[in-house]
C-alpha cells in the first residue's frame, strides 16, 4: 500500500483529480454499470418466467461448472451464465448492413443511443465518501438539469436509427419515441420542481443531505413521502424515457415488428438493447438519489458522510441494493400492464401529468410560503 | 353489435385498481413458480413427453404379417412427396423378385431424407400397399446428412411388422357386400 | 487550460456551424440539422467555460433536446428530399450579398462604438448561478419576462387555433 500512497501523494492536485476521476468513470461503468446491466437482462428474463410459470434460463454454463459439487448445478439452475452466453453470441452473430439504409447514420445511431444513458450517471452521488474522496464523478451545481439535458440527446440515437433505417416501421418507431420523449420530459422535468424548492439547491449531493434523519423519529426524511405526487409523475415519466412497457411503443412487437431497431442486428442491436437497460439503472439512480435518499439509511448513523472506509463502502452497498429493487420494479411493471395506446399515452403525458405537475409546484409553494410567513 | 363503453369510476380512472389486480394475479403466479415448483415447463432431454396412440411422427416402412417387405415399388410416395425426401430405386426388369408371394416386386432401395421430411402423412395416405406408415418417432437426430438418409433396411427395422393392418380384406368384404341388392350402405 | 478549451470549442461550433449552413459532403436536411445540433452543444461548451453552468445545462435541454428534436421530426415527416444541386442565381446572391454586407456593417459599427470591457462591471455572483439568474429574471428583468411569456402564449393560442380547423 505504502507504494500507493507515495505515488498519489507524489502527484499534483490537478493530476490527484484527473486520476481520480478516471478511476471512477472506469469502476463505475465497466465494475458496476455494464454487469449490472448484463445481469439485469437475467433477471427480466427469469422474472418473466416465474409470473408465466415458466423456468427460465437455466442451462448455459461452462464446462467446468459440472465438477463444481452442490453450488455448480444450482448456479447452472439460476441461470448466472446466461449473460456471458448472450454476449458471446452478440459478438459472434453476422453484423448484418441492409443496403437500403443510410450508412453513416445507421453506423452511429446505436453509439447515439448508448452514450446518453451512461454520461447521465456522472452526476449520481453513489456512495458518501471513501477516503477523501467523494463518491461522485462529478459533482455538478447544476447536477439534476445536467441530467435532463443528456437524457433528452438519447432521443437522438431512437430518431436516426429509424431514419437511417429506411423502413417504414423503424420510421414510425423512430416518430414515436421523438414524440413520446419530448412529451414525457416535460412531465418530468415539472415534477422534480418542487423537489428543489424544497431542498434549495440543485446539486444531487445537497438533495441527499436534505433526506438525512427522520420526522417523527421513524418515517425517514425521504421525499417519496413529501412529494408522492412528484414521485408518482417522475416513475411513470421514466419508464416512458426508457421506452420500457407499459410505454414501449417505439419498439412496440406487434405493431412495428421491432420498431427503431427493425433493421439491426448483431453488436449493433445490442448497443440498443443495453441502452435501454442503462437508461433503466441511470432512471432507477436518479429516483433512489431524489426520492429515497440516496446513499443514507435512517438509522445506525448510516446517514452521514462516512468516516471509515467500511462504512464508505456500507453507503455504496446501501445505494445499490436501493437502486437495484427499483429495477426489478421497473421489470415487474413490464409483466404487469398491457402496452398503451398511442393517443392513451399522448393524454396521460400532456392532461393528465404535466397539469398535476404545475399544481403540484403551485401547491408546494404556497405550502413553503405558509411555513415561511409564520 | 354496438358495445357501449363502460364509464368508470374516478377510483378505476386512477388506474389502481387495474395496477393492484395487476400485481396481484404475477405475484400470485410468480411465488408459485418459484418457491411452490409449479412451473409447467417440461425440460426436455431429461423429461421426456409421452407420445399418444396415433401419433403422426416419422415416416417407416412396415412388413407383414409374415415378416415380408408390403412396398411393392410403385413409386406413388416418390411421386407425392412435398419436400422430395423418397428416393426408389426399383428392381428394373432382371432384378429381385418380391419376397412375398402375391406380388410382382419389391424396392431394390427405398431411402427417406429425414433432413427433409416434413411428416406431413401424404406418403401413407397415397400407399395402395399399406407399406409406409407415420409412426410414433418425432426427434430424429444425426451427427451428418448422409447419416440422417435412411435406407430399406434402417426403415423395415424401425418400422416394424404390421400384422394388424390387412389392405384387401375390408375391400374383399365390401365387394362381397355389393353383389347383395339392395346395397346397404 | 481554459483558453485552449475556449479556442477548441469556438473552433468546432463555427466548424459546425458552417457545415450545417453549407456541407460540401452532403444536401441531405437532416445532416445539416444534426450539425445544428452539434453546434449547439459546442456553444453550451462555451457557456460551461464562462462558469454559466445553468445556461449551458438549458442550452442542450431545450434547444439540442427538445427544440432540434422537433426540427428533426418536421423535416423527416415532409420528406425533405436532397436539395436541388446548386444553381447559379442571381438575384439570390445578390440580396445574400446585400444583407451580409448591411448585418456586417451594423454589427462592426456596434462593437465599435459600444468599447467593448470599457464601461463593462463584473460582479461574481454568490452561490449558484441558478438563484442569481431566477433573482434576477423575476425582480429586475420582471416586466421583459412576463412580456416574452404572453408573447409565447399568444402564439401557442395562434398554432393551436390554426391546427385545429374545426374549432369554432
Amino acid at each position: 500500500m505504502d507504494w500507493i500512497n507515495n505515488f498519489v501523494g507524489g502527484l499534483t492536485a490537478g493530476q490527484q483529480f484527473a486520476l481520480f476521476s478516471l478511476l471512477k468513470v472506469v469502476i463505475v461503468i465497466f465494475g458496476a454499470v455494464l454487469p449490472i446491466v448484463a445481469y439485469a437482462v437475467l433477471v427480466e428474463r427469469k422474472v418473466s418466467a416465474f409470473i408465466q410459470d415458466r423456468v427460465g434460463p437455466n442451462r448455459s454454463a461452462p464446462f467446468f461448472v459440472k465438477y463444481l459439487p452442490v453450488v455448480g448445478p444450482f448456479l447452472v439452475r439460476l441461470g448466472i451464465f446466461q449473460p456471458l452466453a448472450d454476449g458471446l453470441k452478440f459478438i459472434l452473430k453476422e453484423d448484418f448492413t441492409p443496403s437500403h439504409v443510410r450508412k453513416v447514420y445507421f453506423w452511429i445511431a446505436p453509439a447515439i443511443a448508448m452514450v446518453p444513458a451512461m454520461l447521465a450517471l456522472a452526476v449520481i452521488p453513489f456512495g458518501s465518501t471513501l477516503g477523501n474522496q467523494k463518491m461522485v464523478i462529478a459533482d455538478l451545481n447544476v447536477g439534476i438539469l445536467y441530467t435532463f439535458g443528456i437524457v433528452s440527446l438519447g432521443v437522438y440515437g431512437l430518431v436516426l436509427a429509424g431514419y437511417a433505417s429506411n423502413s417504414k416501421f423503424s420510421f414510425l418507431g423512430g416518430i414515436r419515441s421523438s414524440a413520446q420523449m419530448i412529451s414525457y420530459e416535460i412531465a418530468m422535468g415539472m415534477s422534480v420542481i418542487p423537489l428543489f424548492m424544497l431542498v434549495g439547491d440543485l446539486n444531487l449531493s445537497k438533495v441527499i443531505e436534505y433526506q438525512a434523519g427522520t420526522t417523527l423519529g421513524f418515517i425517514p426524511n425521504w421525499l417519496v413521502f413529501k412529494q408522492p405526487i412528484a414521485f408518482v409523475i417522475f416513475l411513470v415519466a421514466a419508464f416512458a424515457e426508457t421506452n420500457r412497457l407499459p410505454f414501449d411503443l417505439p419498439e412496440a412487437e406487434t405493431e412495428l415488428v421491432g420498431g427503431y431497431h427493425t433493421e439491426y442486428s448483431s453488436m449493433k442491436f445490442a448497443l440498443f438493447f443495453l441502452g435501454e437497460y442503462t437508461a433503466m439503472v441511470a432512471a432507477s439512480a436518479m429516483m433512489v438519489v431524489l426520492f429515497f435518499g440516496g446513499w443514507t439509511l435512517p438509522f445506525a448513523g448510516l446517514d452521514h458522510p462516512a468516516a471509515t472506509f467500511i462504512m464508505g463502502f456500507a453507503h455504496i452497498g446501501i445505494f445499490v441494493a436501493k437502486m437495484l429493487a427499483l429495477m426489478v420494479v421497473f421489470i415487474w411493471v413490464r409483466w404487469m400492464l398491457p402496452r398503451f395506446r398511442y393517443d392513451q399515452l399522448m393524454d396521460l403525458g400532456w392532461r393528465r401529468f404535466v397539469p398535476l405537475a404545475l399544481a403540484n409546484i403551485v401547491l408546494t409553494a404556497v405550502v413553503l410560503w405558509a411555513q415561511n410567513a409564520k | 353489435m354496438i358495445v357501449k363503453r363502460a364509464k368508470l369510476s374516478f377510483w378505476e380512472r386512477l388506474y389502481v385498481p387495474a395496477l393492484l389486480g395487476g400485481l396481484q394475479v404475477t405475484w400470485k403466479h410468480f411465488r408459485r413458480t418459484l418457491f411452490g415448483g409449479k412451473a409447467v415447463t417440461m425440460e426436455y432431454p431429461e423429461q421426456k413427453w409421452v407420445v399418444p396412440e396415433g401419433y403422426r411422427g416419422a415416416p417407416y416402412l412396415v412388413r407383414d404379417q409374415t415378416g415380408d417387405t408390403k412396398c411393392v415399388s410403385c413409386q406413388l410416395c416418390e411421386f407425392v412427396c412435398p419436400p422430395k425426401a423418397i428416393k426408389i430405386i426399383p428392381p428394373g426388369p432382371a432384378g429381385q423378385p418380391a419376397d412375398r408371394a402375391n406380388a410382382e416386386k419389391m424396392p431394390r432401395e427405398f431411402e427417406i431424407n429425414m433432413l427433409r421430411c416434413i411428416f406431413c402423412g401424404f406418403c401413407q395416405e397415397v400407399c395402395p400397399e399399406e407399406a409406409i406408415f407415420l409412426q410414433r418417432d418425432y426427434s430424429l437426430t444425426g451427427l451428418s446428412r448422409g447419416e440422417m438418409i435412411y435406407d430399406k433396411e434402417k426403415l423395415l427395422a424401425l418400422g416394424g411388422t404390421h400384422a394388424g393392418v390387412q389392405k384387401w380384406k375390408d375391400k374383399l368384404d365390401e365387394a362381397k357386400e355389393q353383389e347383395t341388392f339392395p346395397v346397404k350402405g | 487550460m481554459e483558453d485552449a478549451l475556449f479556442y477548441i470549442f469556438a473552433a468546432l461550433t463555427l466548424l459546425f456551424a458552417f457545415l450545417c449552413v453549407a456541407n460540401p459532403f452532403s444536401r441531405n436536411p437532416v445532416t445539416s440539422a444534426m450539425f445544428l445540433v452539434l453546434t449547439m452543444i459546442s456553444l453550451a461548451g462555451l457557456f460551461v467555460l464562462l462558469q454559466a453552468f445553468f445556461l449551458a445545462a438549458v442550452q442542450i435541454l431545450v434547444y439540442a433536446g427538445a427544440v432540434m428534436v422537433l426540427f428533426l421530426f418536421v423535416i423527416m415527416l415532409l420528406d425533405v428530399k436532397e436539395e436541388e444541386r446548386r444553381r447559379f442565381n442571381p438575384f439570390g446572391i445578390a440580396i445574400g450579398g446585400v444583407s451580409v454586407i448591411g448585418l456586417g456593417f451594423i454589427l462592426f459599427s456596434t462593437i465599435r462604438e459600444s468599447k467593448v470591457g470599457a464601461g463593462l462591471k463584473l460582479t461574481a455572483v454568490k452561490g449558484s448561478d441558478t438563484a442569481a439568474l431566477g433573482k434576477a429574471l423575476f425582480t429586475e428583468y420582471l416586466l421583459p419576462f412576463e412580456v416574452i411569456s404572453v408573447l409565447l402564449l399568444v402564439a401557442m393560442v395562434g398554432v393551436i387555433l390554426l391546427s385545429k380547423k374545426d374549432l369554432k
